[in-house]
């Protein structure tokens, strides 16, 4: 089983983040693997390591990106693939999933999964646009994946603890919900052998589709509060002290 | 301008975020000179559809097939670009549920189309619609316009607009046009079986007075019965956002959020929760909130009513302490 993992990079989540116009300033801070990803990079290990084939890393975005990549490699991938574009971050949902599905049309894969959404753009629309580009069937918010007979029977998360079962032919396209599986780390084994593993990269304008944006994300900033937050401040014990007194004769909810 | 709201149900019965859409959709077009329609896509639904139609629109739109009984994406993308093809709305707007996520963009990229996601709200900015959306997890909002031509597909987020503003039909009732819709079974893909609950939950924090919940910052499974201890000094039941239940450090059934319980409670005390948007859908309509946390930009201020900046390992201890002697005098 061949499969194709979409694993985008962004920024820490202890990162500080400095707004510059529709995006942040990318200096000094640090970046990481977008956690719903590596979920999903989990997964697809797991299913090669029960039915055989090859995971391929895909990551867009600048050099840096790579830093990403390797660590896919070191966790089990088998090779990777970047498409390298130093506008990553201004690309519209459809217009990433265009270029991910050109470099995935490249490629004779069973399956592609993707995390549910990322953590800074958040827009949670890749997988299902792969699937609509690439003309395959998908589904999101997967929690279980069993593959048999050139077929797949998924758990789909629904909303307020309901599930479902579905059944979906290959190849496909799944977005993998958080919390699937126990994510490893890389060993030193596999930091090692990652080394010798191939990153083919592409250059994002030689896959010749359209990056003429739909939606255009004019600015970003720190939300204006709608609530009145009354901070409490002191040692440890006044601030219990303070807010016990709050909680009983200000708010009466105790 | 014309605009097309696409309803939902779940398992038969109306999902609010639907009307709470309808809501947006009505306060839109009041500041568009717009107008509005309800669709309703389903088998069986007629009855729905003419109590859509009692609501202040236009007409609604009433999709029924024999093969869009169940939902499947793409019997709903089919369907639903054969009548946004045909009614030519500007604007289409969705609630933003799982439902949703699974099909709209396709729909939308079917006709070359984008769709801006999850909104919270939007300004109408000299005639131009501005969408509002969060990023970063909710550490930022972000102004979001369509290019191109129409038409334009986004959705709101479950609580961005209040379903009880939903205006009648001003004189009894609009039309409930039907639409035919030409779908064969070859053309859907993946078969829905049933729909099935984990093991039935044997906490309903829905009618919990008192939520003492933790994140992230709870740091490890070990530092848990701080918050239990807590728990237990305010007497209230203890929830936690996503993460937490899913290194299994407490069962699924005390998640609170979009994929969770919502919850009202008169107190929801949250300890090292950052506020993330799937988090806050679940716990926003809580009485009063009290959040602590390290980090002073943590979007969980932002509903705060009271904030504690501060090592939860310490305010845990000392709440507890402060609770028990409260108690005894």
């Amino acid at each position: 089983m061949n499969i194709i993992v979409c694993i985008k990079q962004v920024p820490a989540k202890d990162a500080p983040l400095a707004i510059a116009g529709n995006w942040i300033k990318e200096s000094d801070i640090g970046f990481e693997m977008n956690e719903p990803d590596s979920f999903a990079l989990e997964e697809a290990l797991r299913l090669k390591e029960k039915h055989g084939g090859e995971v391929i890393a895909l990551s867009m975005g600048p050099e840096r990106v790579k830093q990403t990549i390797k660590e896919a490699l070191a966790k089990g991938a088998d090779r990777a693939i970047h498409i390298a574009d130093d506008n990553f971050a201004q690309l519209d949902p459809l217009g990433s999933a265009r270029a991910l599905a050109a470099a995935i049309q490249k490629e004779k894969v069973d399956l592609v999964l993707t995390g549910l959404q990322s953590d800074d753009h958040g827009f949670g629309q890749t997988g299902v646009l792969i699937a609509g580009l690439l003309n395959l069937p998908h589904a999101t918010i997967i929690m279980q994946i069993e593959v048999a007979d050139g077929r797949m029977r998924l758990k789909r998360e629904l909303e307020a603890g309901w599930f479902q079962h579905i059944e979906c032919p290959l190849p496909a396209v799944l977005s993998i919900q958080s919390g699937i599986n126990k994510v490893r780390y890389a060993t030193l084994k596999g930091i090692m052998a990652a080394k010798k593993k191939e990153i083919a990269t592409i250059a994002r304008e030689s896959l010749g589709v359209s990056a003429e944006v739909t939606q255009k994300i004019e600015k970003i900033y720190v939300p204006t509060k709608t609530k009145k937050t009354e901070y409490l401040t002191g040692t440890p014990k006044e601030v219990a002290a303070k807010l016990v007194e709050k909680l009983k004769f200000e708010a009466r909810v105790i | 301008m014309k605009i097309l709201v696409i309803t939902e149900l779940r398992q038969g019965k109306w999902n609010n975020t639907s009307f709470e859409t309808l809501v947006a959709a009505q306060q839109i077009a009041a500041a568009t000179s717009s107008t509005v329609s309800a669709l309703m896509i389903g088998k069986g639904v007629a009855a729905l559809a003419e109590e859509l139609a009692g609501k202040n629109v236009a007409e609604v739109l009433l999709v029924e097939h024999d093969l869009l009984e169940a939902y499947t994406p793409d019997g709903y993308c089919a369907a639903l670009s054969q009548v946004v093809s045909s009614s030519k709305p500007d604007l289409v707007l969705f609630p933003h549920t799982y439902q949703v996520r699974d099909f709209a963009p396709k729909l939308a990229a079917m006709l070359g189309k984008g769709m801006i996601g999850d909104c919270v709200g939007y300004r109408n900015e000299g005639g131009k619609l501005v969408f509002v959306r969060q990023m970063f997890q909710g550490k930022t909002a972000a102004d979001v316009t369509f290019q191109g031509a129409a038409p334009w597909f986004a959705s709101f987020q479950s609580g961005a607009f209040r379903s009880d503003l939903l205006a009648a039909h001003p004189s009894g009732k609009a039309p409930v046009n039907k639409v035919a819709v030409t779908l064969n079974a070859e053309q859907i893909r993946t078969r829905p079986l049933e729909l099935f609950k984990e093991a039935k939950s044997a906490v309903d924090l829905t009618q919990a007075p008192l939520i003492v919940a933790i994140g992230r910052g709870i740091k490890a499974p070990e530092n848990i019965p701080l918050a239990q201890a807590l728990a237990k000094a305010i007497g209230g039941e203890i929830a936690a956002s996503r993460p937490i239940c899913d290194e299994g450090w407490l069962p699924m059934e005390r998640q609170i959020g979009s994929s969770g319980q919502t919850v009202a409670p008169k107190l929801y005390l949250a300890l090292g929760i950052s506020g993330a948007i799937q988090h806050v859908v679940g716990m926003k309509g809580a009485r009063t909130i009290v959040a602590v946390n390290k980090d002073a930009n943590a979007p969980i201020f932002e509903i705060a009513d009271y904030g504690v900046v501060g090592d939860i390992f310490e305010i845990m201890p000392a709440l507890t302490e402060a609770l028990e002697k409260a108690k005894s005098s």
